[in-house]
């Protein structure tokens, strides 16, 4: 099995586009209504990484 | 006409035989009960995105948990991390068979991994219940 070294933000978007997928899979019944929520998953996911990344690089000073 | 509680049980519970082979084939291999029920592009999304969280985990190394008890908080995270990675199914016992489970090492890599892992059988959990809504018709 090869060895991956994934930074920590390669790590979170990884995790923020498979689960953006899913639940837009799973959640609405057309696929355009998919699609979107999707979309709308993946943007919330990066905008609390990067929030919560922000706030613990001033957090630590 | 006012229903019986026993009637209105038996309504609101499907039979067995309706949705059991679709959500064990599901648990099995994820997207299975999607494909029995012939929704093969959702299966497929389901599969390709469960896979690969499941190999990417295993390639950054992350830790298989096994149930222990001690604290709450001990018995919460072990048990429930040991829940979240038998729910990948055939992935999971294949691993473990295989001797791809690692033990747990400190490192965010090794971290991600293990999370990975876990999140690869929740997200089948939640395939799984997709699988049993779309069976007993309570979903398109």
């Amino acid at each position: 099995m090869p060895k991956m070294n994934l930074s920590h933000f390669e790590a979170a978007l990884l995790f923020a586009l498979f689960s953006s997928v899913v639940l837009g899979v799973i959640t609405k019944r057309t696929d355009a209504e998919r699609l979107r929520y999707g979309v709308r998953c993946f943007i919330y996911f990066m905008g609390a990484l990067i929030g919560l990344g922000w706030l613990m690089h001033f957090g630590h000073g | 006409m006012p229903t019986t509680p026993s009637k209105t049980a038996a309504e609101a519970t499907p039979p067995l035989s309706k949705w059991a082979p679709a959500v064990l084939l599901g648990w099995l291999i994820p997207g299975g009960g999607h494909f029995l029920l012939k929704r093969t592009g959702r299966g497929t999304l389901l599969l390709v995105t469960v896979l690969s969280m499941f190999l990417l985990g295993l390639m950054m190394r992350g830790a298989m948990f096994q149930p222990q008890t001690g604290d709450i908080l001990t018995t919460i995270i072990y048990c429930g991390g040991f829940l979240g990675d038998l729910a990948s199914g055939l992935l999971y016992l294949l691993a473990t068979w295989l001797g791809y489970a690692q033990v747990d090492v400190a490192g965010h890599v090794h971290d991600y991994g293990t999370k990975f892992l876990v999140a690869a059988g929740l997200i089948n959990i939640l395939a799984m219940v997709d699988a049993y809504e779309i069976a007993t018709g309570k979903k398109d």
